[in-house]
């Protein structure tokens, strides 16, 4: 068979659209679940926190992560009244088997702070990855892709709230995925199906049906370090001026 | 023309210049994943792959769909709010196939004072007792019942 010029030159083009075609592979689609209807975050209620630990450990199991390296953690502080600036804060072992007993004799106040990834919308963690390993999804999530990353933390140290680590026996870069596997499955995440008290609640501020819009025009919030313009839109409820 | 003079091996030098950027253009067609900048500059297909991860909470729903009798006299109780994995812990194997394993009871010694341990620290509101004075070691489940734990004035029994 003879091909003339002619024929090449739309057989090339042909043949380019078909390799184009193998290479896309076949998209593996979340049946139902459209990215760009969803924008999700979560809502911390301090007065409702008890500090069991609860959220610690069912996201450790969820989520295979490592002893000693928290994706959340709850923090408890203690705050004197003469000294708001400097409040005592522990967090045993990411108060994954919850905190020693306080008697009442104690003063100042006490309360706990669950922290977790902020999912920040200008987050700097996603700025400084040379590779595009990590990223905001266009549902509003902060994601790694740990095939990608080759674990050298600029990451971890430009994450404002200390919510990544390398992972030990990975190498490479781990964080809350806001259990991205379970809300894209119209679950929520571990740490609040484990909470008891609704400290913590998962949100999606796309959904026009969803609670939380009442919940935020008839309550004040704050986010962690809105002067570090991270975008962070985990908010909290009820939260000391102490916290940081 | 003696600026021109020696052009050939400049020509050879561009040639050799764009044999590299197609050589470059080509390897790149292959090491660059299909998905890369689907969504923004990082590889798209990476959002399907952390979506399949698997999970271990079958969340309450599943729960209740079987156990609805717990899950009745649970929601009548003050335990109403509290999923039944929050002290049963994860049971996704349980739900997805009953006969794979009986989920453990949970250890109450344990279980009940992780929440209600009297401590200052907790919110004042949140119903708390000093389980050695309380209970003087008696198990927590031979006066209240797990799934409707109230007695006396707020209680169902
Ligand atoms: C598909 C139906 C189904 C679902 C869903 C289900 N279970 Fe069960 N569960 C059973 C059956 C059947 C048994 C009894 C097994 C036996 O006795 O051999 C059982 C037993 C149990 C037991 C132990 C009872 C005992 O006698 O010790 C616990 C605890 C339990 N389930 C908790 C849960 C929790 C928590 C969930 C939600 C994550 C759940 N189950 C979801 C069917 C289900
Ligand atoms: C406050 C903690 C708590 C919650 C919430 C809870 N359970 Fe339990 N559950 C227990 C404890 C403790 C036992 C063991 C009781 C015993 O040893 O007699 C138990 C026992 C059971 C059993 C064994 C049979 C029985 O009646 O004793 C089943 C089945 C069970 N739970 C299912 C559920 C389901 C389904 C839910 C959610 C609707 C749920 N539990 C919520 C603490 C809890
Ligand atoms: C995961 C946390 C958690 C665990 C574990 C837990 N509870 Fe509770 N318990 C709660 C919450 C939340 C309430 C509701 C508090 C409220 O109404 O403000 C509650 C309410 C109660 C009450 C009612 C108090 C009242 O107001 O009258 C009793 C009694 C009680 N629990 C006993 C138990 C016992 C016994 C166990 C162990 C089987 C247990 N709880 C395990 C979270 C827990
Ligand atoms: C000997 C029976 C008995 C045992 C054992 C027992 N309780 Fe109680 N508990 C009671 C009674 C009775 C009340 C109701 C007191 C009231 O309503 O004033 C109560 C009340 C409570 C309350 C509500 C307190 C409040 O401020 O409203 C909690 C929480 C509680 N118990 C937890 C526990 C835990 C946790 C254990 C296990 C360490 C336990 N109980 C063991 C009998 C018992």
């Amino acid at each position: 068979m003879k091909i003339s010029r002619r024929q090449m030159l739309i057989l090339l083009p042909a043949a380019a659209i078909a390799w184009e075609h193998v290479m896309a592979g076949t998209p593996e689609a979340a049946p139902n679940y459209a990215m760009s209807e969803h924008w999700w975050s979560m809502l911390i209620d301090i007065p409702k926190c008890i500090g069991c630990g609860n959220c610690v450990r069912a996201c450790q199991a969820e989520n295979d992560v490592p002893d000693g390296r928290f994706r959340t953690w709850v923090e408890r502080y203690h705050v004197h009244d003469e000294d708001m600036m400097n409040p005592e804060v522990i967090s045993p072992d990411g108060g994954k088997e919850g905190f020693p007993s306080v008697a009442k004799e104690d003063s100042g106040k006490y309360f706990f702070v669950p922290k977790l990834c902020n999912q920040c919308v200008d987050s700097p963690c996603t700025q400084v990855c040379p590779v595009g390993a990590t990223f905001v999804t266009p549902d509003g999530v902060v994601l790694v892709d740990q095939k990608y990353c080759m674990g050298c933390a600029y990451c971890v140290q430009a994450c404002p709230y200390g919510c990544r680590y390398i992972h030990p026996q990975k190498q490479v870069a781990d964080k809350c995925t806001l259990c991205y596997h379970r809300i894209t499955k119209g679950l929520t995440t571990a740490c609040c199906e484990a909470c008891p008290t609704g400290a913590r609640q998962l949100v999606d501020l796309k959904n026009p049906n969803d609670p939380i819009h009442e919940f935020l025009r008839t309550h004040p919030v704050q986010i962690l370090k809105p002067q570090m313009a991270t975008g962070a839109k985990v908010y909290y409820h009820g939260m000391d001026g102490s916290v940081r | 023309m003696s600026a021109f003079k020696d052009a050939g091996h400049l020509l050879r030098f561009a040639g050799l210049f764009v044999l590299a950027f197609i050589v470059f253009l080509v390897v790149r067609r292959f090491v660059v994943p299909k998905s890369f900048g689907e969504y923004g500059h990082y590889r798209g297909a990476a959002i399907a792959e952390i979506a399949a991860h698997p999970a271990q909470f079958a969340g309450h729903q599943a729960c209740e769909a079987c156990h609805s009798d717990i899950a009745d006299a649970k929601s009548k109780g003050k335990h109403a709010h509290v999923n039944c994995e929050a002290c049963h812990g994860p049971q996704l194997k349980h739900a997805d196939d009953p006969s794979s394993g009986v989920p453990p009871k949970p250890d109450t010694a344990t279980l009940c004072v992780r929440c209600h341990a009297a401590s200052a620290a907790r919110p004042k509101d949140f119903p708390q007792v000093d389980a050695v004075a309380h209970a003087n070691g008696v198990p927590c489940e031979t006066c209240h019942k797990p799934h409707d734990p109230a007695l006396g004035a707020g209680g169902t029994q």
